[in-house]
């Protein structure tokens, strides 16, 4: 077994496009539950729209890559409006099944051959790269040290979502120490009672799904920019691996959603080594295919055990717990 | 936006006609007090004593205007299945004054609650605050005009500080608009303001100390003040308390009282649900009593509580006492039995 | 990142020569006009089999290479071949379509020898030309690994009397599969309105039934026993489920949505189980897409078919008969409607949560075997495939309420095969997923469910 690049592996995969958008997702899914309690799972949806609106902007429309980013976002706002209007007086349970609908509505939109003349159905997209790679202000070469050594492309796609993700910590930090933010948690912990005191919970709710689906859909494009837009990506599962990161580093924290996601992937890809290899030695009665799908079984465990153990994930108080009702 | 907010200088109510009354229920309270009882014992039921009271324009009946009423209600109907839970067919609430709402378990007073504060749609009815219309209005606009509710099971913002609840009150903020919450020198002074006000409440209510801690350490009896605290915060006109002293220990009670005779005496109009038919006699200058979602009876508390139909809605048609015995404090004479 | 930078470019090749492109031939649509005749179409295996691929990137072979099995079709009309005709094979979670060439024929590749349905798009047909005979074909393999498809056209004269008999003929597919939505939605709607728990992991429940299925024939039982075998185990398997994971969790005291979070890690977790057990392929039962027999006026039905509609019929009467009639089930309807007051009552609520989790998963199993046959084929992730519809059907119905979930079941079958007169087959859970957002936007608590009391 092939211990060094096992780990070379999993310290640059914590440094992956994926990584960084799925901090993006994880702290838009923040806003989302952590701060107001939404009980969301139609990441995946805001996800696909900002990937695919990037991609279908840049290639369909001819658009720049900032102009297809703004689309994105753009894209998401209408989305959290549409998925906002019908849901957002529903009882948690019926929210949580709602959204998941709306994000599988969403992918099969995107993967059915009614739109293939933009979207490429179920073969997805790609070859959008050049707009963005064509801003790319770090000269060319490789630079870096260790299992941190990308090429100049490579670590403008990190670098950008990087910045996105700062952008995004700054405005959430912003907002949830204001007034504003106080009156979304007041939400989380009883709408009613916010109600009661001449608050728009309505109105303040939506504007917590658009804020975090913009985040969600930013992510999205972070995590296509460097490849390619699949429409088998944005399955439920994507939802609750973004969920499982979000939990593990705690969902109403502002770092939470980072070291989460940072966490998440730095473990699956570990283990993406670790367990095939382990197979190929024998070491474990099953394929090394067999073996790789196996961490997918140990993050529904670690989903159900980080749920019912440690509510408030790694970076939460324990007396903020999670979960209320 | 806090058009509601009241001027106590400027309230309709003589300042003078509010302090005694005020001490008058600190006094029976003590139970000291028989004179008013005994009057409203004695004296049959005329156009006069209910001119006294200067709230209602006729003797005390179910709907009876009032001089100056706050909140109008007709025809207001709610069903729940074949159950007619609320069935009012009109109301009025007497402006600068305390009204109890009383009326057996199931009567429908936490619906009728629902219904006008726009937590509930009713089947059929208008009511207007203030000669506004507020049928179809949602239940957080009918708050900013000024009538907040508290709810009969206390809603605690659990996971936020008692400090934060009761900030979270203040209406009219500029940092609760998500374009100015991310610039924090527009809202900062405003926040400060705010503060303070809230500290002065947390103060009277007795929670100063309590102040950074989470709610959902309180315990029951504070949770109440909490609650009352923070609808205060949003400096109404009219609230709606649901049972505030339901479950709080007799110590606390007094202070709760008083702060109810407060409200009044800073100008506001009290709609509070009670069972401890002594409280209600000593703190509400009228009383509506509603049985199986109508309006039984209205009055002033001594008479309504002699009214028959009164006494036939909590005890039975074969009982006529004093529906004061309920508590187990007074004979049927008034007096306080030891 | 460069390989899958190029996917547009190497997929959209072929295409282009289908949809937008003029096709060198100018036969698309004058030649074909006016004919009268109907005609058969053939297909000459041995010769397509041998002949190498002459025209890769034409559009009309596709998959050809990745996969070992093929299946050609050949569309042709007055003896003729039809070329620019689109072809759509789907089944087992795969789906490839190809354009038909100058010689009116398509070849795709397909991952396993499993049936397929081989699809035509009207659509794309000349005008005033429709298929006569089947559309979609279902096409099974032999030993052979490729399988033939033809298709009859003739002129399109019937098109009202067509569509009333399509309508009818989904109708009944519909029913066919709701009254399979219906045994895994009462089973979940039961769960959930006695213990409140959303359960996401009702989806591998389903996926569960199937597979014991199929490991009780492949271990040699008749397929009846087998499948008798497997309702049991369901049974049993959502008593342990309970009895390991949601009772002590009950006692200790976990909120309901931390629950439902825990349900979403049980289901990856045994998704992801199943796929370490029986692979990411397809497997059959015995007697899947057998012959389908007039049964009257348009409306075709296999034996499957008729035998699994009896049999949802039946379960769902008996658990019928079980709710409204014997004192179990009128227990469990009153632990469902208040679980406290039921308690108080002096229901035995926990004895009634163990039995109702005993029935909700031998429905589901019961109902994965059937869905195995309808969609068809046992894959690893079956159950989630149809766990929103379910969830549709329940919250349709309200949560909680059996009957409701009954007739969200039998609506949301029917939904989802009507609506494909009107809208792509590859959309038709859209149309039933849209209408769960649809009515939550006018009923939030669902049709019959019932409004929760504020303050
Ligand atoms: N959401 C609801 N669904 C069904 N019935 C309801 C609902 N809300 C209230 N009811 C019924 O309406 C009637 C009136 O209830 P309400 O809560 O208004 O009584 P109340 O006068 O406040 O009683 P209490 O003094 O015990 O608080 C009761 O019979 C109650 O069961
Ligand atoms: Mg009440």
């Amino acid at each position: 077994m092939n211990w060094g690049s096992i780990l070379d592996n999993t310290l640059s995969f914590m440094l992956s496009p994926e990584t960084i958008g799925f901090m993006l997702a994880a702290l838009g899914l923040a806003v989302h539950f952590g701060y107001a309690g939404l009980l969301n799972f139609g990441m995946a949806g805001f996800m696909a729209i900002g990937a695919y609106g990037y991609a279908i902007s840049i290639l369909s429309f001819g658009f720049p890559w900032w102009a297809a980013m703004l689309v994105s976002i753009v894209g998401a706002v209408i989305f959290a409006i549409l998925l906002g209007i019908p849901t957002l007086k529903l009882r948690g349970d019926y929210l949580a099944i709602v959204t998941i609908a709306a994000a599988e509505i969403v992918r099969l939109l995107f993967q059915s051959r009614v739109f293939d003349e933009w979207t490429n159905s179920a073969d997805g997209l790609g070859g959008y790269h050049d707009s963005f790679r064509s801003a790319n202000p770090i000269p060319e070469g490789t630079f870096g040290i260790g299992p941190w050594e990308f090429t100049s492309d490579q670590w403008w796609s990190r670098l950008f979502g990087l910045f996105l993700v700062a952008l995004g910590l700054l405005l959430v930090w912003l907002l949830m120490r204001s007034p504003w933010g106080r009156v979304l948690k007041g939400i989380r912990e009883d709408e009613d009672a916010v109600r009661s005191l001449g608050k728009n919970v309505y109105l303040y709710k939506m504007q917590a799904l658009i804020i975090g689906g913009v985040l969600g859909a930013l992510g999205g494009v972070v995590i296509a920019l460097p490849s390619a837009v699949i429409p088998q990506y944005y399955l439920p599962s994507l939802t609750f691996f973004v969920w499982t990161a979000l939990l593990l580093g705690g969902a109403a924290t502002l770092f939470g959603p980072i070291l989460g996601a940072v966490l998440y992937w730095g473990v699956m890809a570990f283990l993406a080594g670790l367990l095939p290899a382990m197979a190929n030695e024998g070491w474990l009665p099953m394929s090394s295919t067999a073996a790789g799908n196996f961490r997918f079984v140990l993050v529904g465990l670690a989903l159900m055990l980080l749920v019912a153990f440690r509510p408030q994930g790694l970076l939460g108080n324990k007396k903020e717990m999670t979960f209320v009702k | 936006m806090s058009s509601s907010s009241p001027d106590p200088t400027a309230s309709d109510a003589p300042e003078a006609a509010d302090a005694p009354l005020s001490q008058d229920a600190a006094q029976e309270l003590e139970g000291i007090d028989e004179d008013t009882v005994v009057e409203t014992l004695e004296v049959e039921p005329t156009h006069e004593i209910h001119h006294a009271t200067g709230l209602a324009t006729g003797p005390g009946a179910p709907g009876v205007a009032k001089v100056d009423p706050i909140l109008v209600a007709d025809h207001i109907t709610r069903s729940f299945g074949g159950n007619k839970a609320v069935d009012v067919d009109h109301l009025e609430i007497p402006r600068n004054a305390i009204t109890a709402l009383i009326g057996p378990n199931g009567a429908g007073k936490t619906t009728l609650f629902n219904l006008l504060s726009g937590f509930d749609k009713p089947d059929t009815g208008e009511w207007s605050f203030n000669g506004r219309s507020l049928a179809g209005i949602p239940a957080f606009k009918s708050a900013r005009l000024g009538q907040v509710r508290t709810f009969q099971l206390t809603k605690v913002l659990a996971r936020l500080t008692v400090l934060e609840s009761m900030k979270l009150g203040a209406n009219g903020q500029r940092g609760e608009s998500i374009w100015q919450a991310v610039v924090p020198p527009l809202w900062k002074s405003q926040e400060r303001e705010i503060e303070e006000r809230a500290l002065g409440l947390l103060q009277k209510f007795k929670l100063f100390e309590k102040k950074d801690d989470y709610s959902a350490s309180l315990s029951g009896g504070q949770r109440k003040l909490l609650e009352m605290a923070r609808a205060l915060m949003t400096q109404p006109e009219f609230v709606l308390l649901d049972e505030p002293m339901a479950g709080v220990n007799p110590a606390l009670v007094q202070s709760l009282l008083d702060h109810v005779l407060d409200l009044k005496a800073e100008g506001m109009t009290v709609l509070f649900v009670e069972h401890d038919m002594h409280m209600v006699r000593h703190i509400a200058d009228w009383v509506v009593v509603m049985a199986e979602g109508r309006i039984v009876a209205e009055g002033p508390p001594g008479e309504v509580m002699k009214d028959p139909a009164v006494i036939d809605a909590y005890l039975g048609s074969h009982l006529d006492e004093d529906i004061g015995v309920i508590t187990g404090r007074y004979d049927e004479e008034g007096n306080r039995l030891p | 990142m460069t390989t899958i930078g190029s996917l547009r470019r190497r997929r959209s090749a072929p295409r282009a020569s289908g949809a937008s492109t003029p096709a060198p031939g100018p036969q698309h649509t004058s030649p074909w006009r006016g004919l009268w005749l109907i005609v058969v179409t053939f297909f000459v295996v041995i010769l397509q089999a041998a002949a190498p691929a002459t025209a890769q990137g034409d559009g009309s072979q596709v998959n050809v290479e990745e996969h070992d099995q093929n299946i050609v079709a050949n569309v042709r009309y007055n003896n003729e071949p039809v070329a620019e005709v689109r072809v759509v094979v789907s089944g087992g979670g795969y789906e490839a379509e190809a354009v038909t060439n100058e010689r009116g024929q398509v070849r795709i590749g397909v991952p396993t020898t499993d049936p397929y349905e081989v699809l035509l798009d009207e659509e794309t047909l000349p005008e005033g030309v429709t298929v006569e005979g089947e559309n979609p074909i279902t096409v099974a393999f032999g030993s052979q690994f490729f399988a033939p498809a033809n298709f009859f056209l003739g002129e399109d004269v019937r098109e009202t009397a067509s569509f009333m008999s399509q309508f009818i003929e989904r109708f009944f597919n519909g029913i066919n599969f709701g009254l399979m939505l219906a045994l895994a939605s009462i089973g979940l709607s039961l769960i959930f309105g006695t213990t409140g728990l959303t359960n996401f992991a009702h989806a591998e429940m389903v996926t569960f039934g199937a597979i014991i299925a199929l490991w009780m024939w492949n271990l040699g039982l008749p397929i009846l026993l087998a499948i008798v075998v497997a309702v049991i185990a369901s049974g049993l398997f959502g008593w342990s489920f309970d009895a390991a994971l949601w009772r002590p969790l009950r006692r200790r005291g976990i909120g309901l949505v931390q629950m439902m979070i825990l349900t979403i890690g049980a289901s990856l977790a045994g998704r992801y189980i199943f796929l370490i057990f029986i692979g990411g392929g397809t497997s059959q039962l015995p007697g899947t897409g057998g012959v389908r027999h007039q049964i009257f006026g348009p409306v075709k039905l296999s034996t499957v078919d008729m035998v699994s509609m009896g049999l949802s019929l039946l379960v769902l009467l008996a658990v019928s008969y079980w709710l409204l009639r014997t004192r179990i089930g009128k227990a469990t309807r009153a632990v469902a409607d208040n679980r406290q007051l039921a308690s108080a009552s002096g229901i035995d609520v926990e004895s009634v949560t163990r039995i109702v989790w005993v029935i909700g998963g031998a429905l589901a199993g019961l109902s994965g075997v059937l869905w195995a046959y309808f969609r068809p084929g046992i894959k690893w992730d079956m159950g989630v495939q149809i766990l929103l519809l379910i969830f549709a059907a329940v919250v349709l119905g309200g949560l909680g309420t059996a009957f409701g979930a009954l007739i969200g079941s039998l609506v949301i079958g029917i939904l989802v095969e009507v609506s494909t007169l009107w809208i792509p087959s590859d959309i038709k859970y859209v149309g039933a997923l849209g209408v769960l957002v649809i009515v939550l936007l006018f009923r939030p608590q669902g049709l019959l469910g019932r409004r929760e009391r504020v303050g």
